[in-house]
Protein backbone atom coordinates (compact mmCIF):
# COMPACT_ATOMS: atom_id res chain seq x y z
CA UNK A 1 0.00 0.00 0.00
CA UNK A 2 1.84 3.07 -1.57
CA UNK A 3 0.26 5.85 0.63
CA UNK A 4 2.66 8.76 0.18
CA UNK A 5 1.27 10.70 2.98
CA UNK A 6 2.16 14.33 3.49
CA UNK A 7 0.33 16.04 6.30
CA UNK A 8 -2.88 18.31 5.11
CA UNK A 9 -2.80 21.98 4.43
CA UNK A 10 -5.09 22.39 7.47
CA UNK A 11 -1.60 21.57 10.07
CA UNK A 12 0.53 24.18 7.96
CA UNK A 13 -0.66 27.51 9.19
CA UNK A 14 1.07 30.37 9.78
CA UNK A 15 4.50 28.15 10.97
CA UNK A 16 7.55 28.34 8.04
CA UNK A 17 7.53 24.75 6.26
CA UNK A 18 9.91 22.05 8.40
CA UNK A 19 13.74 21.67 7.19
CA UNK A 20 14.04 18.58 4.86
CA UNK A 21 16.57 17.33 7.16
CA UNK A 22 13.67 17.17 9.93
CA UNK A 23 11.15 15.14 7.40
CA UNK A 24 13.26 12.62 5.86
CA UNK A 25 13.62 10.57 8.55
CA UNK A 26 9.74 9.95 8.77
CA UNK A 27 9.39 9.67 5.03
CA UNK A 28 12.05 6.87 5.03
CA UNK A 29 10.07 5.41 7.65
CA UNK A 30 7.17 5.74 5.33
CA UNK A 31 9.29 4.14 2.61
CA UNK A 32 10.04 1.08 4.86
CA UNK A 33 6.94 0.65 6.13
CA UNK A 34 4.79 0.61 2.90
CA UNK A 35 6.78 -2.44 1.42
CA UNK A 36 6.00 -4.56 4.12
CA UNK A 37 2.99 -6.42 2.94
CA UNK A 38 -0.08 -5.02 4.86
CA UNK A 39 1.94 -2.11 5.89
CA UNK A 40 1.80 1.11 4.84
CA UNK A 41 1.71 4.38 7.43
CA UNK A 42 -0.48 7.62 7.28
CA UNK A 43 0.54 10.23 9.47
CA UNK A 44 -1.80 13.27 9.46
CA UNK A 45 -3.25 15.60 12.27
CA UNK A 46 -6.67 14.60 13.73
CA UNK A 47 -8.15 18.33 12.17
CA UNK A 48 -6.62 17.61 8.89
CA UNK A 49 -8.58 13.74 8.74
CA UNK A 50 -11.96 15.30 10.07
CA UNK A 51 -11.67 18.17 7.31
CA UNK A 52 -10.78 15.63 5.08
CA UNK A 53 -14.29 13.81 5.73
CA UNK A 54 -16.44 16.68 6.67
CA UNK A 55 -15.10 17.87 2.57
CA UNK A 56 -15.86 14.95 1.29
CA UNK A 57 -19.20 14.10 2.32
CA UNK A 58 -21.30 17.52 1.96
CA UNK A 59 -25.17 16.71 1.92
CA UNK A 60 -26.96 19.31 0.25
CA UNK A 61 -30.40 20.34 0.95
CA UNK A 62 -32.78 19.36 -0.84
CA UNK A 63 -34.25 22.95 -1.80
CA UNK A 64 -34.39 24.43 -5.16
CA UNK A 65 -36.43 27.92 -5.94
CA UNK A 66 -36.42 28.97 -9.43
CA UNK A 67 -34.34 27.92 -12.67
CA UNK A 68 -31.25 26.99 -11.52
CA UNK A 69 -32.60 24.35 -9.38
CA UNK A 70 -33.27 22.91 -12.65
CA UNK A 71 -29.40 23.17 -13.43
CA UNK A 72 -29.11 21.93 -9.86
CA UNK A 73 -31.04 18.69 -10.58
CA UNK A 74 -29.18 18.32 -13.61
CA UNK A 75 -26.21 18.63 -11.92
CA UNK A 76 -27.57 15.83 -9.62
CA UNK A 77 -28.50 13.54 -12.41
CA UNK A 78 -27.00 11.59 -15.15
CA UNK A 79 -24.59 13.53 -16.86
CA UNK A 80 -22.64 15.13 -14.05
CA UNK A 81 -23.38 12.77 -10.70
CA UNK A 82 -22.68 15.54 -8.25
CA UNK A 83 -22.95 12.24 -6.11
CA UNK A 84 -19.01 11.61 -7.00
CA UNK A 85 -18.20 14.69 -5.16
CA UNK A 86 -19.75 13.19 -2.26
CA UNK A 87 -22.63 15.78 -2.22
CA UNK A 88 -25.68 13.62 -2.04
CA UNK A 89 -28.79 15.41 -1.42
CA UNK A 90 -30.98 15.61 1.79
CA UNK A 91 -35.03 16.33 2.22
CA UNK A 92 -34.44 17.76 5.55
CA UNK A 93 -32.49 20.14 6.85
CA UNK A 94 -31.11 18.09 10.12
CA UNK A 95 -29.55 16.43 8.10
CA UNK A 96 -27.76 18.64 5.76
CA UNK A 97 -24.58 20.39 5.99
CA UNK A 98 -24.91 22.61 2.33
CA UNK A 99 -27.95 24.68 1.19
CA UNK A 100 -28.06 25.66 -2.30
CA UNK A 101 -29.91 28.56 -2.69
CA UNK A 102 -30.91 28.02 -6.25
CA UNK A 103 -33.11 30.63 -7.91
CA UNK A 104 -34.66 33.77 -7.37
CA UNK A 105 -35.57 34.76 -3.26
CA UNK A 106 -38.67 36.95 -2.86
CA UNK A 107 -39.49 38.42 -0.12
CA UNK A 108 -41.70 36.15 1.03
CA UNK A 109 -39.84 33.20 0.96
CA UNK A 110 -36.59 34.69 2.55
CA UNK A 111 -37.98 34.29 6.37
CA UNK A 112 -37.94 30.64 5.54
CA UNK A 113 -34.55 30.58 4.09
CA UNK A 114 -33.74 31.95 7.41
CA UNK A 115 -35.22 29.40 9.00
CA UNK A 116 -34.12 26.65 6.71
CA UNK A 117 -30.57 27.44 7.84
CA UNK A 118 -30.94 27.75 11.28
CA UNK A 119 -32.57 24.79 11.25
CA UNK A 120 -29.04 23.09 10.15
CA UNK A 121 -26.44 21.82 12.21
CA UNK A 122 -23.30 23.28 12.71
CA UNK A 123 -21.23 23.29 11.29
CA UNK A 124 -23.11 24.30 7.66
CA UNK A 125 -22.07 26.33 4.61
CA UNK A 126 -24.09 28.39 2.42
CA UNK A 127 -24.09 28.27 -1.54
CA UNK A 128 -25.67 30.84 -3.38
CA UNK A 129 -26.14 30.29 -7.06
CA UNK A 130 -26.91 32.21 -9.69
CA UNK A 131 -27.49 36.02 -10.46
CA UNK A 132 -30.25 36.14 -8.72
CA UNK A 133 -29.79 34.28 -5.38
CA UNK A 134 -26.19 36.40 -5.43
CA UNK A 135 -27.26 40.36 -6.20
CA UNK A 136 -31.21 39.98 -7.26
CA UNK A 137 -29.99 39.37 -10.95
CA UNK A 138 -32.35 39.92 -13.78
CA UNK A 139 -34.72 41.48 -11.27
CA UNK A 140 -32.32 44.12 -9.62
CA UNK A 141 -34.09 46.69 -11.16
CA UNK A 142 -38.05 47.87 -11.02
CA UNK A 143 -38.97 45.30 -8.93
CA UNK A 144 -41.38 44.90 -6.05
CA UNK A 145 -40.62 41.36 -5.21
CA UNK A 146 -37.38 40.35 -5.21
CA UNK A 147 -34.88 39.92 -2.68
CA UNK A 148 -31.76 41.51 -3.69
CA UNK A 149 -29.04 38.64 -2.58
CA UNK A 150 -29.85 36.31 -0.30
CA UNK A 151 -27.07 37.46 1.34
CA UNK A 152 -29.40 39.75 3.14
CA UNK A 153 -30.39 36.95 4.90
CA UNK A 154 -27.74 34.51 5.30
CA UNK A 155 -24.29 34.67 5.20
CA UNK A 156 -23.04 33.00 1.90
CA UNK A 157 -19.72 30.93 1.67
CA UNK A 158 -19.16 30.26 -2.18
CA UNK A 159 -21.37 32.46 -5.00
CA UNK A 160 -21.72 30.59 -8.41
CA UNK A 161 -22.10 33.07 -10.81
CA UNK A 162 -24.34 32.51 -14.39
CA UNK A 163 -28.21 33.01 -15.18
CA UNK A 164 -28.73 29.79 -14.88
CA UNK A 165 -24.97 28.43 -13.75
CA UNK A 166 -23.46 25.60 -15.42
CA UNK A 167 -23.71 22.02 -13.58
CA UNK A 168 -20.51 22.48 -14.13
CA UNK A 169 -20.38 25.94 -12.45
CA UNK A 170 -21.90 24.40 -9.66
CA UNK A 171 -19.40 21.15 -9.20
CA UNK A 172 -16.94 24.15 -9.24
CA UNK A 173 -18.46 26.10 -6.52
CA UNK A 174 -18.79 23.12 -4.45
CA UNK A 175 -15.08 21.96 -4.94
CA UNK A 176 -14.02 25.35 -4.04
CA UNK A 177 -15.83 24.57 -0.78
CA UNK A 178 -14.47 21.77 -0.24
CA UNK A 179 -11.15 23.18 -0.16
CA UNK A 180 -12.54 25.87 1.73
CA UNK A 181 -13.57 23.28 4.68
CA UNK A 182 -10.31 21.21 4.23
CA UNK A 183 -8.61 24.45 5.56
CA UNK A 184 -10.61 25.27 8.01
CA UNK A 185 -9.23 25.30 11.78
CA UNK A 186 -11.59 23.91 13.85
CA UNK A 187 -9.72 22.18 16.34
CA UNK A 188 -7.28 24.83 16.31
CA UNK A 189 -9.72 27.23 16.85
CA UNK A 190 -11.31 24.89 20.13
CA UNK A 191 -7.67 25.00 21.67
CA UNK A 192 -7.47 28.97 21.51
CA UNK A 193 -10.92 29.05 23.09
CA UNK A 194 -9.49 26.65 25.94
CA UNK A 195 -6.47 28.53 26.03
CA UNK A 196 -8.46 31.79 26.63
CA UNK A 197 -10.75 30.27 28.99
CA UNK A 198 -7.67 29.14 31.13
CA UNK B 1 -70.33 6.74 22.46
CA UNK B 2 -68.94 7.87 19.60
CA UNK B 3 -65.58 9.17 19.83
CA UNK B 4 -64.73 12.97 18.93
CA UNK B 5 -62.61 13.52 16.61
CA UNK B 6 -60.72 16.56 15.47
CA UNK B 7 -59.81 17.71 12.05
CA UNK B 8 -56.35 18.15 11.41
CA UNK B 9 -54.57 20.76 9.76
CA UNK B 10 -51.25 19.81 8.05
CA UNK B 11 -48.60 21.84 6.50
CA UNK B 12 -46.94 20.70 3.44
CA UNK B 13 -44.09 23.64 2.06
CA UNK B 14 -42.91 25.47 0.88
CA UNK B 15 -39.51 23.86 1.58
CA UNK B 16 -40.87 20.10 0.34
CA UNK B 17 -38.65 17.61 -2.04
CA UNK B 18 -41.95 16.78 -3.76
CA UNK B 19 -43.72 20.81 -4.36
CA UNK B 20 -42.02 20.93 -7.69
CA UNK B 21 -41.13 24.19 -5.95
CA UNK B 22 -42.33 26.58 -3.19
CA UNK B 23 -45.78 25.83 -3.23
CA UNK B 24 -47.46 25.62 0.18
CA UNK B 25 -50.45 23.59 1.07
CA UNK B 26 -52.25 23.65 3.86
CA UNK B 27 -53.87 20.35 3.93
CA UNK B 28 -56.73 19.64 6.09
CA UNK B 29 -57.19 15.88 7.57
CA UNK B 30 -59.61 13.53 8.77
CA UNK B 31 -57.52 10.62 9.47
CA UNK B 32 -55.83 9.58 6.87
CA UNK B 33 -58.20 11.24 4.36
CA UNK B 34 -58.17 14.70 2.68
CA UNK B 35 -61.23 17.18 3.81
CA UNK B 36 -59.75 20.13 1.99
CA UNK B 37 -56.37 21.27 -0.07
CA UNK B 38 -55.58 25.15 0.04
CA UNK B 39 -52.61 26.26 -1.96
CA UNK B 40 -50.42 28.75 -0.73
CA UNK B 41 -49.44 30.83 -3.68
CA UNK B 42 -46.46 33.95 -4.22
CA UNK B 43 -43.36 32.89 -2.87
CA UNK B 44 -41.87 32.88 -6.10
CA UNK B 45 -43.08 35.70 -7.42
CA UNK B 46 -40.82 37.59 -10.00
CA UNK B 47 -43.11 41.03 -10.71
CA UNK B 48 -42.35 40.19 -14.18
CA UNK B 49 -45.21 42.11 -15.71
CA UNK B 50 -44.82 45.17 -14.48
CA UNK B 51 -41.04 45.01 -14.66
CA UNK B 52 -41.65 44.47 -18.86
CA UNK B 53 -43.64 47.78 -18.40
CA UNK B 54 -39.98 49.63 -17.95
CA UNK B 55 -38.12 47.65 -20.80
CA UNK B 56 -38.21 47.65 -24.06
CA UNK B 57 -40.31 45.42 -26.19
CA UNK B 58 -36.95 43.53 -27.37
CA UNK B 59 -34.98 43.74 -23.93
CA UNK B 60 -38.58 41.90 -22.80
CA UNK B 61 -37.81 38.59 -25.02
CA UNK B 62 -34.91 37.84 -21.97
CA UNK B 63 -37.51 38.92 -19.35
CA UNK B 64 -39.74 36.24 -20.34
CA UNK B 65 -37.23 33.16 -20.34
CA UNK B 66 -36.36 33.83 -16.68
CA UNK B 67 -39.85 35.45 -15.16
CA UNK B 68 -42.23 33.33 -16.76
CA UNK B 69 -42.24 29.37 -16.59
CA UNK B 70 -38.43 28.75 -16.67
CA UNK B 71 -38.36 25.10 -17.90
CA UNK B 72 -40.15 26.00 -21.30
CA UNK B 73 -38.30 29.63 -21.90
CA UNK B 74 -38.67 28.96 -25.80
CA UNK B 75 -41.81 28.72 -25.45
CA UNK B 76 -42.21 31.52 -23.66
CA UNK B 77 -40.18 33.57 -26.04
CA UNK B 78 -42.38 32.50 -28.98
CA UNK B 79 -45.87 33.18 -27.08
CA UNK B 80 -44.32 37.28 -26.30
CA UNK B 81 -42.76 37.39 -29.79
CA UNK B 82 -45.81 35.93 -31.41
CA UNK B 83 -47.98 39.28 -29.61
CA UNK B 84 -45.45 41.32 -30.33
CA UNK B 85 -45.50 40.54 -34.06
CA UNK B 86 -49.02 41.14 -33.80
CA UNK B 87 -49.23 44.05 -32.39
CA UNK B 88 -46.54 45.91 -34.26
CA UNK B 89 -47.48 43.75 -37.85
CA UNK B 90 -44.56 42.08 -38.21
CA UNK B 91 -44.01 38.76 -40.50
CA UNK B 92 -41.53 36.57 -39.50
CA UNK B 93 -39.71 34.59 -42.34
CA UNK B 94 -41.30 31.21 -43.37
CA UNK B 95 -37.96 29.25 -42.37
CA UNK B 96 -37.78 31.23 -39.02
CA UNK B 97 -41.55 30.12 -38.19
CA UNK B 98 -40.25 26.37 -38.90
CA UNK B 99 -37.26 26.83 -36.87
CA UNK B 100 -39.48 27.97 -33.99
CA UNK B 101 -41.72 25.24 -34.29
CA UNK B 102 -38.94 22.70 -34.10
CA UNK B 103 -37.38 24.70 -30.84
CA UNK B 104 -40.72 24.26 -29.01
CA UNK B 105 -41.70 21.26 -29.86
CA UNK B 106 -37.91 20.42 -28.44
CA UNK B 107 -38.44 22.11 -25.44
CA UNK B 108 -41.72 20.43 -24.62
CA UNK B 109 -40.33 17.40 -24.99
CA UNK B 110 -37.56 18.53 -22.52
CA UNK B 111 -40.24 19.64 -20.27
CA UNK B 112 -42.05 16.58 -20.48
CA UNK B 113 -38.67 15.07 -19.56
CA UNK B 114 -38.19 17.04 -16.49
CA UNK B 115 -42.09 15.96 -15.47
CA UNK B 116 -42.06 12.58 -16.06
CA UNK B 117 -38.24 12.33 -13.98
CA UNK B 118 -39.45 14.38 -10.74
CA UNK B 119 -42.73 12.91 -10.50
CA UNK B 120 -41.29 9.40 -11.17
CA UNK B 121 -38.74 10.00 -8.10
CA UNK B 122 -41.49 11.51 -5.83
CA UNK B 123 -43.34 7.83 -6.68
CA UNK B 124 -39.82 5.73 -5.46
CA UNK B 125 -38.66 5.16 -9.14
CA UNK B 126 -35.56 6.78 -9.30
CA UNK B 127 -34.32 5.08 -12.43
CA UNK B 128 -36.63 6.76 -14.52
CA UNK B 129 -35.21 10.07 -13.92
CA UNK B 130 -32.15 9.23 -14.71
CA UNK B 131 -32.79 7.90 -17.65
CA UNK B 132 -35.20 11.45 -18.82
CA UNK B 133 -32.19 13.22 -17.44
CA UNK B 134 -30.03 11.42 -19.97
CA UNK B 135 -32.13 12.30 -22.59
CA UNK B 136 -33.09 15.72 -21.95
CA UNK B 137 -29.05 16.04 -21.39
CA UNK B 138 -28.90 15.57 -25.45
CA UNK B 139 -32.09 17.99 -26.44
CA UNK B 140 -29.84 20.81 -23.94
CA UNK B 141 -27.05 20.18 -26.12
CA UNK B 142 -28.50 20.95 -29.66
CA UNK B 143 -29.85 23.98 -27.90
CA UNK B 144 -26.83 24.57 -27.13
CA UNK B 145 -24.80 24.23 -30.44
CA UNK B 146 -27.85 27.17 -32.11
CA UNK B 147 -28.67 28.95 -29.07
CA UNK B 148 -25.47 29.17 -26.85
CA UNK B 149 -27.57 28.82 -24.07
CA UNK B 150 -28.93 25.27 -22.12
CA UNK B 151 -32.15 26.65 -20.04
CA UNK B 152 -32.57 30.71 -20.92
CA UNK B 153 -31.66 31.16 -25.18
CA UNK B 154 -33.07 34.62 -25.65
CA UNK B 155 -33.06 32.76 -29.34
CA UNK B 156 -36.77 33.51 -30.59
CA UNK B 157 -36.59 37.68 -31.56
CA UNK B 158 -39.39 39.88 -32.51
CA UNK B 159 -39.13 38.85 -36.36
CA UNK B 160 -37.62 35.95 -36.68
CA UNK B 161 -34.86 34.10 -34.73
CA UNK B 162 -31.58 35.44 -33.53
CA UNK B 163 -29.35 33.03 -35.65
CA UNK B 164 -29.78 30.41 -38.20
CA UNK B 165 -28.98 26.42 -37.50
CA UNK B 166 -25.07 25.66 -37.65
CA UNK B 167 -23.89 23.11 -40.51
CA UNK B 168 -25.03 19.42 -39.69
CA UNK B 169 -27.59 20.61 -37.11
CA UNK B 170 -30.46 19.06 -38.66
CA UNK B 171 -28.97 15.81 -39.36
CA UNK B 172 -28.00 15.61 -35.38
CA UNK B 173 -31.30 16.79 -34.30
CA UNK B 174 -32.72 13.85 -37.13
CA UNK B 175 -30.96 11.28 -35.69
CA UNK B 176 -31.73 12.33 -31.95
CA UNK B 177 -35.18 12.08 -32.85
CA UNK B 178 -34.41 8.35 -34.04
CA UNK B 179 -32.58 7.46 -31.13
CA UNK B 180 -35.13 8.87 -28.82
CA UNK B 181 -38.59 7.56 -29.76
CA UNK B 182 -37.16 4.13 -28.47
CA UNK B 183 -36.50 6.05 -25.30
CA UNK B 184 -39.94 6.81 -24.70
CA UNK B 185 -41.29 3.12 -25.32
CA UNK B 186 -38.49 2.39 -22.47
CA UNK B 187 -40.29 4.46 -19.68
CA UNK B 188 -43.44 3.02 -21.06
CA UNK B 189 -41.79 -0.31 -20.29
CA UNK B 190 -40.64 1.04 -17.02
CA UNK B 191 -43.95 2.19 -15.82
CA UNK B 192 -47.10 1.53 -17.85
CA UNK B 193 -46.78 -2.16 -16.40
CA UNK B 194 -45.34 -1.69 -13.11
CA UNK B 195 -47.91 -2.71 -10.62
CA UNK B 196 -46.27 -0.08 -8.06
CA UNK B 197 -46.91 2.62 -10.37
CA UNK B 198 -50.50 1.41 -11.48
CA UNK B 199 -51.29 1.07 -7.75
CA UNK B 200 -50.19 5.01 -6.84
CA UNK B 201 -52.05 6.36 -10.36
CA UNK B 202 -54.53 4.34 -11.71
CA UNK B 203 -58.03 5.98 -10.63
CA UNK B 204 -56.16 8.22 -8.42
CA UNK B 205 -56.95 11.93 -8.19
CA UNK B 206 -60.17 11.61 -10.79
CA UNK B 207 -61.11 15.07 -12.06
CA UNK B 208 -64.35 14.99 -14.39
CA UNK B 209 -64.64 17.11 -17.85
CA UNK B 210 -67.10 19.26 -16.58
CA UNK B 211 -64.71 20.17 -13.13
CA UNK B 212 -61.95 20.79 -15.57
CA UNK B 213 -63.65 23.13 -17.65
CA UNK B 214 -65.26 24.72 -14.90
CA UNK B 215 -61.93 25.17 -13.60
CA UNK B 216 -60.29 26.77 -16.68
CA UNK B 217 -57.78 24.00 -16.49
CA UNK B 218 -55.89 23.26 -19.82
CA UNK B 219 -53.40 21.35 -21.59
CA UNK B 220 -52.41 17.41 -20.64
CA UNK B 221 -54.64 17.64 -17.35
CA UNK B 222 -57.51 19.07 -19.31
CA UNK B 223 -56.90 16.09 -22.33
CA UNK B 224 -56.61 13.69 -19.94
CA UNK B 225 -60.74 14.52 -18.63
CA UNK B 226 -61.59 14.20 -22.03
CA UNK B 227 -61.54 17.70 -23.29
CA UNK B 228 -60.36 17.92 -26.69
CA UNK B 229 -58.55 21.05 -26.82
CA UNK B 230 -55.26 22.21 -28.26
CA UNK B 231 -54.86 25.97 -29.06
CA UNK B 232 -52.08 24.04 -32.22
CA UNK B 233 -55.57 22.60 -33.61
CA UNK B 234 -58.16 25.35 -31.84
CA UNK B 235 -55.99 28.34 -33.11
CA UNK B 236 -52.96 26.88 -35.54
CA UNK B 237 -49.89 29.62 -34.98
CA UNK B 238 -46.62 29.63 -36.65
CA UNK B 239 -46.79 26.94 -39.01
CA UNK B 240 -48.71 24.18 -36.88
CA UNK B 241 -51.87 24.24 -39.63
CA UNK B 242 -49.46 22.20 -42.20
CA UNK B 243 -48.16 20.05 -39.51
CA UNK B 244 -50.01 16.48 -39.06
CA UNK B 245 -50.33 15.35 -35.57
CA UNK B 246 -52.72 14.32 -33.27
CA UNK B 247 -54.11 15.44 -30.08
CA UNK B 248 -53.89 12.75 -27.51
CA UNK B 249 -57.00 12.61 -25.42
CA UNK B 250 -58.46 10.36 -22.76
CA UNK B 251 -61.40 10.02 -20.69
CA UNK B 252 -60.06 8.49 -17.32
CA UNK B 253 -59.00 12.06 -16.22
CA UNK B 254 -57.03 10.22 -13.18
CA UNK B 255 -52.94 10.65 -12.84
CA UNK B 256 -52.45 7.20 -14.76
CA UNK B 257 -54.55 9.10 -17.49
CA UNK B 258 -52.22 12.45 -17.30
CA UNK B 259 -49.22 10.46 -17.50
CA UNK B 260 -50.18 8.33 -20.83
CA UNK B 261 -51.25 11.70 -22.74
CA UNK B 262 -47.71 13.45 -21.92
CA UNK B 263 -45.92 10.21 -22.99
CA UNK B 264 -47.92 10.61 -26.53
CA UNK B 265 -47.25 13.89 -26.42
CA UNK B 266 -43.56 13.52 -26.73
CA UNK B 267 -44.09 10.67 -29.71
CA UNK B 268 -46.35 13.70 -31.67
CA UNK B 269 -43.90 16.13 -30.85
CA UNK B 270 -41.03 13.88 -32.51
CA UNK B 271 -43.56 13.61 -35.03
CA UNK B 272 -44.05 17.28 -35.66
CA UNK B 273 -39.97 17.91 -35.88
CA UNK B 274 -39.65 15.41 -38.09
CA UNK B 275 -42.02 17.01 -40.78
CA UNK B 276 -40.60 20.37 -39.64
CA UNK B 277 -37.01 19.23 -40.59
CA UNK B 278 -37.88 17.55 -43.61
CA UNK B 279 -40.41 20.47 -45.13
CA UNK B 280 -37.86 23.73 -43.43
CA UNK B 281 -37.45 26.20 -46.65
CA UNK B 282 -34.31 28.24 -46.88
CA UNK B 283 -34.34 31.85 -47.29
CA UNK B 284 -34.09 35.00 -44.32
CA UNK B 285 -34.25 33.98 -40.55
CA UNK B 286 -35.47 37.44 -39.33
CA UNK B 287 -37.02 40.55 -40.70
CA UNK B 288 -35.20 43.46 -39.66
CA UNK B 289 -36.76 45.55 -36.42
CA UNK B 290 -35.40 48.11 -35.10
CA UNK B 291 -33.72 47.64 -31.58
CA UNK B 292 -36.09 50.87 -30.61
CA UNK B 293 -39.26 49.48 -31.94
CA UNK B 294 -41.85 51.09 -31.02
CA UNK B 295 -45.57 49.28 -31.02
CA UNK B 296 -48.57 51.19 -32.56
CA UNK B 297 -51.52 51.97 -29.95
CA UNK B 298 -53.67 48.94 -29.36
CA UNK B 299 -53.51 45.60 -28.04
CA UNK B 300 -53.18 42.15 -28.57
CA UNK B 301 -53.73 38.84 -27.21
CA UNK B 302 -52.17 35.65 -28.46
CA UNK B 303 -52.15 32.26 -26.42
CA UNK B 304 -50.31 29.38 -27.69
CA UNK B 305 -50.09 25.63 -26.59
CA UNK B 306 -47.28 25.44 -23.88
CA UNK B 307 -46.08 21.82 -22.22
CA UNK B 308 -48.32 22.52 -19.47
CA UNK B 309 -51.16 24.51 -21.07
CA UNK B 310 -52.83 27.28 -22.72
CA UNK B 311 -50.43 29.86 -22.24
CA UNK B 312 -51.26 33.63 -23.39
CA UNK B 313 -49.92 36.69 -23.32
CA UNK B 314 -51.98 40.07 -23.35
CA UNK B 315 -49.78 43.15 -24.05
CA UNK B 316 -51.31 46.73 -24.45
CA UNK B 317 -49.31 49.55 -26.59
CA UNK B 318 -49.67 53.54 -25.68
CA UNK B 319 -47.70 54.01 -29.12
CA UNK B 320 -44.84 54.06 -26.71
CA UNK B 321 -41.12 51.97 -26.52
CA UNK B 322 -42.17 49.71 -23.62
CA UNK B 323 -45.09 48.45 -23.08
CA UNK B 324 -48.50 49.79 -21.42
CA UNK B 325 -49.50 46.68 -19.22
CA UNK B 326 -48.37 43.31 -19.81
CA UNK B 327 -50.83 40.02 -19.07
CA UNK B 328 -49.92 36.62 -18.31
CA UNK B 329 -52.30 34.01 -18.67
CA UNK B 330 -50.55 31.17 -17.05
CA UNK B 331 -51.90 27.73 -17.77
CA UNK B 332 -50.29 26.62 -14.44
CA UNK B 333 -52.21 28.52 -12.35
CA UNK B 334 -55.52 27.55 -13.03
CA UNK B 335 -54.42 23.63 -13.39
CA UNK B 336 -53.28 24.56 -9.99
CA UNK B 337 -56.99 25.83 -8.77
CA UNK B 338 -58.35 22.33 -10.19
CA UNK B 339 -55.61 20.96 -7.58
CA UNK B 340 -58.19 21.14 -4.90
CA UNK B 341 -60.75 19.28 -6.60
CA UNK B 342 -59.00 16.47 -7.30
CA UNK B 343 -57.61 16.13 -4.01
CA UNK B 344 -60.58 15.35 -1.88
CA UNK B 345 -61.73 12.29 -0.57
CA UNK B 346 -58.40 10.91 -1.79
CA UNK B 347 -55.29 9.81 1.11
CA UNK B 348 -52.24 11.63 2.11
CA UNK B 349 -50.50 9.60 0.79
CA UNK B 350 -51.74 10.33 -2.64
CA UNK B 351 -51.05 14.32 -2.56
CA UNK B 352 -47.30 13.88 -3.70
CA UNK B 353 -48.84 11.90 -6.85
CA UNK B 354 -51.87 13.92 -7.54
CA UNK B 355 -49.35 17.08 -7.26
CA UNK B 356 -46.56 16.05 -9.44
CA UNK B 357 -49.63 14.66 -11.93
CA UNK B 358 -50.45 18.30 -13.21
CA UNK B 359 -46.97 18.93 -14.02
CA UNK B 360 -46.96 22.27 -11.80
CA UNK B 361 -44.40 25.00 -12.16
CA UNK B 362 -44.11 27.55 -9.43
CA UNK B 363 -42.64 30.47 -11.40
CA UNK B 364 -45.46 30.06 -14.07
CA UNK B 365 -48.13 30.44 -10.99
CA UNK B 366 -46.57 33.17 -9.69
CA UNK B 367 -44.97 35.17 -12.25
Amino acid sequence: MSTGFVAGPGSTGGEPPPRRSQIAPIAEAVAILDNIPGGGLILTTVEAALNWGRASSIWPLTFGLACCAIEMMAAYASRFDLDRMGAIPRATPRQADLIIVAGRATIKIAPIVRRLWEQMAEPKYVISMGSCATCGGPFYYDNYSILKGIDQVIPVDVYVPGCPPRPEALIEGILKLQEQIKREPILRQQAAAVLRGA
Amino acid sequence: MALRTEELMLNMGPQHPSTHGVLRLIVTLDGENIVDVQPDIGYLHSSVEKMMEHRTYVQNVALVDRGMDYLIALNNEEVYCLAVERLAGIQPPERARYIRVIFSELNRIASHLVWLGTWAIDLGATTVFLWCFREREMILDLFEKVTGGRLHHVYFRIGGVYADLPEGWVEECGAFLDYFLPRVDEYDKLLTENPIFLARTRGVGKISRADVIAMGASGPVGRASGVAYDVRKAAPYEVYDRMEFEVPVLEEGDCFARYLVRLAEMRQAVRIIRQALRDLPGGEIRTRVPMTMKAPRGEAYVHTESPRGDLGIHIVSDGAETPYRVKIRAPSFSNLYALTEMMKGWKVADVIAILGSIDIVLSDVDR
